[in-house]
């Protein structure tokens, strides 16, 4: 293909500079040491992250952010596993359906989702439940390991299977030791992303969260729909950080186009 | 009685016919070829032998036990497939081992066997790698050793070399021919390389649209094919389309573009239109006038490929090819006038597909 | 577990299915009728909701021009935003194919990366960026270009900018995938034939992506149409697009058969525009790819 000329070269940096930008501003101002947002600021200091340590509301919502995605990741995982087995190996009638409705969370808005389940949480008298409010980040993130799990199944060799068997391993056996270990790291990687995509959750969760089950985004939101201080700027820097780290491991494991893109060679 | 059997074999899909009829008998010891082009039915003979499909009717036995509805696993065939199918997690120890593990043998008496298996393809000292880290000819022998290190009764191979390169190739034919004589291991290869067929077997099943056409030995499938399509199929044949004018006792007179030519019947009562079938290697250019002289014509082509000149000629018979051996002068160039000769025994004649008579 | 055998699926896939389809069942598709029968709820002021059907709800969305100023301004915005996130996102991904590696790789990684960032973030970001004492307008001033400050904040061309780099990234990943698929051996061969560049970018590589700039678009326009927070956070309580208005009904004045009217309104729009311009797209460019 062409090389890039200077103009290319130019807009891209001008577009990279254009998604950095917000970030970049957000980690910068965490490090003011004024009481109020400023840039540029003469000081920087530390202390909106000690801030942010001993602010006991961010505290407990980020821990139990960190829980809800840890659990909903696991049960989406183990719910999009074997689905996208079935899918994968099997012909019959209503698969094509079957993988619609497992993928179709991520085309119904999110507003849509949120009022969904506030309505029917409601009826049940679930309000402030923590499984409950597990339940929809499972749906919210299923789709998205289904789609890495149903990539890794589909590329599989078969006949690496078939190998085992004529070397008289079991079929149970022949998934355990040849099939699985082959589709480890799309699965794992499948674990990673949903645990972002819950943890990051933001307008769903919004309807759905309660004084008692309020997750980090929400808690940031909130605050910062009534006034900006230093102290969520903090809070994002550390998420922006933990993130590149995340996005690294996945990058390694998976390869980050291919998690985010789908199957493209 | 044989070791192998298939009897009344057939497989549909629904409408398809994969398989439509196979009956087949396997010495013990027998290296067999199932020869023929795509969609012939070979790779889905071979998976009804090892268990991953199975027969729609008929039966399959090994050595007096009927096998028909026996799950894969429990076979003990060895399988190497057209994509070696390595395990890629596993080191080649581990890919070698991986049947005697599942035989719950234990871990020293299992190296044991592996390097032993590994010895056998020439692969020592690569027990501990990955199979990414092997060549293409590498991993196909890992594949043979996986199969083997079982110490299997049958050994089934799917088109293993198709993705090796010619030279490569080469070698293992006589590789693995000698390997098998070696361990007397009764062996099904499926290919549709005739000459890779034609190299290793003892017998030659050839294959077409679902059925066994011929089951003969290499050279007699070459030399006397019973049908139009194994003579098409194995190597390149000259056809002549003629009609029978009379069936003698070992001869039939047919008439060809207006020139009588006898030819050796064997036995097939063949009557109205035939082919005619002469190997380019048993067509001699002669000089022309002189005895012997079975037709005449130009050179149109001539082809060089290094141990043959390839030639074909427009005589009054038809197009001839001719294929002679580099072992001397070169041919007359193309536009040259010619003669061709040969011996009568060379010919072959077989009904035309679809007439009447012995098919 | 193993298909070995083309014909024996039976009742394996389902029962692997299982697990995952009870939940969506349940925990999915009730809701979602749950919701449509509650837009057919009465609301009164003093009771609250009431179990009574009507068409009402229905009727004032389509009918009152409230709302359609708000259905308007959606459209609006999301045409705006697809429109800005093909100009600067197209570009950028032909740009990005031709890199070598390392540096594709890294862009790439920039480029993508944010969409694992939650919007709080980015929108935080934007919000600090165009405030009137924000780092933009203080540069525009520290340059001269500007005396004063430009309202950027509570405004549409704001929330346009910040929804636009939120979603650009989709258009990136769209393009981008129907970029690997183009072999580049067809641009060799235009050359060849005696094409200049422009002439083969125009005439051969630009009609192979479009399917990819097509489908790209469909994102884009759906999840701005249905955006939420950005809208809210940027735009303010006076700029109302359709999601902040479903949640304006449903958490604020607690009229919960309107909010979710707006909602089904919103999911019928999205699915329609969704399905509708794919089958489209589909059946115009079947050709190039079957």
């Amino acid at each position: 293909m062409k090389q890039n000329g200077f103009l290319g070269l130019l807009f891209n940096a001008l577009f990279l500079a254009f998604i950095a930008a917000p970030l970049v501003v957000v980690i910068a101002v965490s490090f003011t040491d004024k009481g109020f947002i400023s840039l540029p600021f003469d000081g920087a200091s530390l202390r909106w992250f000690r801030a942010l340590l001993h602010n006991d509301q961010i505290v407990d919502a980020l821990w139990l952010s960190v829980r809800l995605a840890l659990v909903a990741a696991t049960i989406g995982v183990a719910l999009a596993l074997p689905a996208a087995l079935a899918i994968a190996r099997y012909r019959f009638p209503g698969r094509g359906a079957l993988t619609g409705f497992f993928l179709s969370p991520m085309m119904i808005p999110a507003v849509v989702l949120g009022i969904a389940f506030l309505r029917f949480l409601s009826l049940l008298g679930l309000g402030g439940s923590f499984w409950a409010l597990c339940a929809t980040h499972v749906i919210i993130v299923l789709p998205y390991a289904l789609r890495l799990a149903l990539s890794s199944a589909i590329g599989l060799d078969r006949d690496a299977e078939r190998a085992a068997l004529s070397c008289g391993a079991s079929r149970f056996t022949a998934f355990r030791r040849v099939v699985l270990p082959m589709i480890r790291t799309g699965v794992a990687g499948g674990w990673v992303l949903s645990f972002i995509q819950s943890f990051d959750e933001l307008t769903m969760t919004i309807f759905v969260a309660t004084p008692g089950t309020t997750t980090l985004p929400v808690a940031m939101y909130n605050q910062i729909a009534q006034t900006i201080d230093p102290l969520v700027a903090s809070v994002s820097t550390v998420l922006i950080v933990g993130t590149i780290v995340l996005m690294l491991v996945l990058d390694r494991m998976v390869g980050l186009d291919r998690v985010l893109i789908g199957e493209t060679r | 009685m044989s070791f192998l059997t298939l009897k009344g074999i057939s497989k549909h899909y629904g409408d398809f016919t994969a398989i439509e009829h196979i009956d087949l008998d396997v010495e013990r010891g027998e290296f067999l070829s199932l020869l023929g082009p795509s969609g012939c039915g070979k790779t889905t003979t071979l998976q009804m032998i090892a268990g991953f499909v199975t027969p729609s009717t008929g039966n399959i036995l090994l050595d007096g036990r009927d096998i028909t509805h026996e799950r894969p696993e429990k076979r003990g065939m060895g399988v190497v497939f057209q994509s070696y199918a390595l395990f890629p997690h596993m080191t080649v120890n581990g890919n070698v081992g991986f049947g005697l593990e599942m035989r719950n043998m234990k871990r020293a008496a299992r190296a044991e066997r592996v390097a032993e298996a590994l010895d056998l393809v020439r692969l020592n000292g690569l027990g501990g790698r990955y199979p990414k880290e092997l060549s293409g000819g590498q991993r196909q022998r890992v594949a043979i050793a996986r199969a083997l290190a079982m110490r299997p009764e049958l050994l089934l191979l799917d088109e293993p070399m198709s993705n090796l390169d010619a030279k490569l190739r080469e070698e293992m034919h006589i590789e693995l021919r000698s390997i098998q004589k070696r361990l007397g291991i009764t062996t099904i290869l499926v290919t549709h390389d005739q000459v890779e067929a034609m190299t290793m077997s003892d017998r030659i099943a050839v294959m077409h649209r679902g059925k066994i056409a011929q089951l003969s030995t290499p050279f007699e499938a070459y030399e006397r094919p019973e049908t139009p399509f194994a003579s098409a199929f194995l190597g390149k044949t000259n056809l002549l389309p003629g009609a029978v004018l009379r069936l003698n006792a070992r001869c039939a007179e047919v008439d060809v573009a207006g020139t009588t030519l006898k030819v050796p019947h064997e036995g097939r009562h063949v009557q109205g239109e035939v082919n005619v079938y002469i190997r380019p290697e048993k067509v001699h250019l002669t000089t022309m006038g002189t005895q012997g002289v079975r037709a005449t014509g130009r050179i149109t082509t001539r082809v060089f490929t290094g141990n043959q000149w390839l030639l074909l000629i427009d005589t009054g018979l038809g197009q001839l090819s001719v294929a002679q051996s580099n072992n001397g002068a070169p041919p007359p160039d193309e536009g040259a006038q010619v003669g061709v000769a040969w011996s009568d025994d060379d010919l072959r004649v077989l009904q035309k597909e679809g007439h009447h008579g012995h098919a | 577990m193993a298909t070995l055998d083309n014909d024996r699926a039976g009742a394996a896939p389902w029962l692997l299915s299982a697990p995952a389809l009870l939940l969506f069942g349940s925990l999915l598709l009730v809701p979602l009728l749950l919701t449509l029968v509650l837009s057919f709820h009465v609301f009164s002021d003093s009771q609250g909701t009431l179990p009574t059907y009507t068409l009402r709800n229905y009727l004032e969305v389509v009918t009152d021009p409230y709302y359609g100023a708000i259905f308007a301004r959606t459209a609006g915005m999301a045409f705006a935003v697809t429109f800005l996130c093909v100009v600067l996102g197209v570009p950028e991904t032909i740009v990005l194919a031709r890199m070598k590696r390392p540096w594709q790789s890294i862009c790439l990684l920039v480029v993508l990366g944010p969409l694992l960032i939650s919007v709080v973030v980015r929108t935080l970001g934007w919000q600090i960026l165009l405030g009137n004492n924000g780092v933009l307008n203080n540069a525009l001033q520290a340059l001269h270009i500007t005396d004063e400050p430009i309202r950027l904040v509570f405004t549409m061309t704001g929330v346009v900018i910040a929804l636009t780099h939120v979603l650009v990234p989709f258009m990136v990943m769209s393009v981008w995938a129907t970029l690997q698929k183009l072999d580049p051996q067809v641009e060799w061969a235009g050359r060849s034939m005696g094409a200049s560049p422009f002439r083969v970018f125009r005439r051969v590589v630009l009609p192979q992506i479009l399917p990819g700039i097509l489908s790209g678009s469909i994102i884009v326009f759906a999840l701005s149409a249905s955006a939420f927070a950005t809208p809210a956070l940027i735009g303010g309580r006076r700029l109302k697009v359709v999601a902040t208005a479903a949640y304006d009904e449903f958490l604020g004045t607690l009229n919960w058969p309107l909010g979710a009217t707006i909602a089904v309104l919103l999911l019928i729009a999205n699915v329609a525009i969704v399905l509708g311009c794919s089958r489209l797209a589909e059946r115009r460019f079947k050709h190039i790819f079957d």
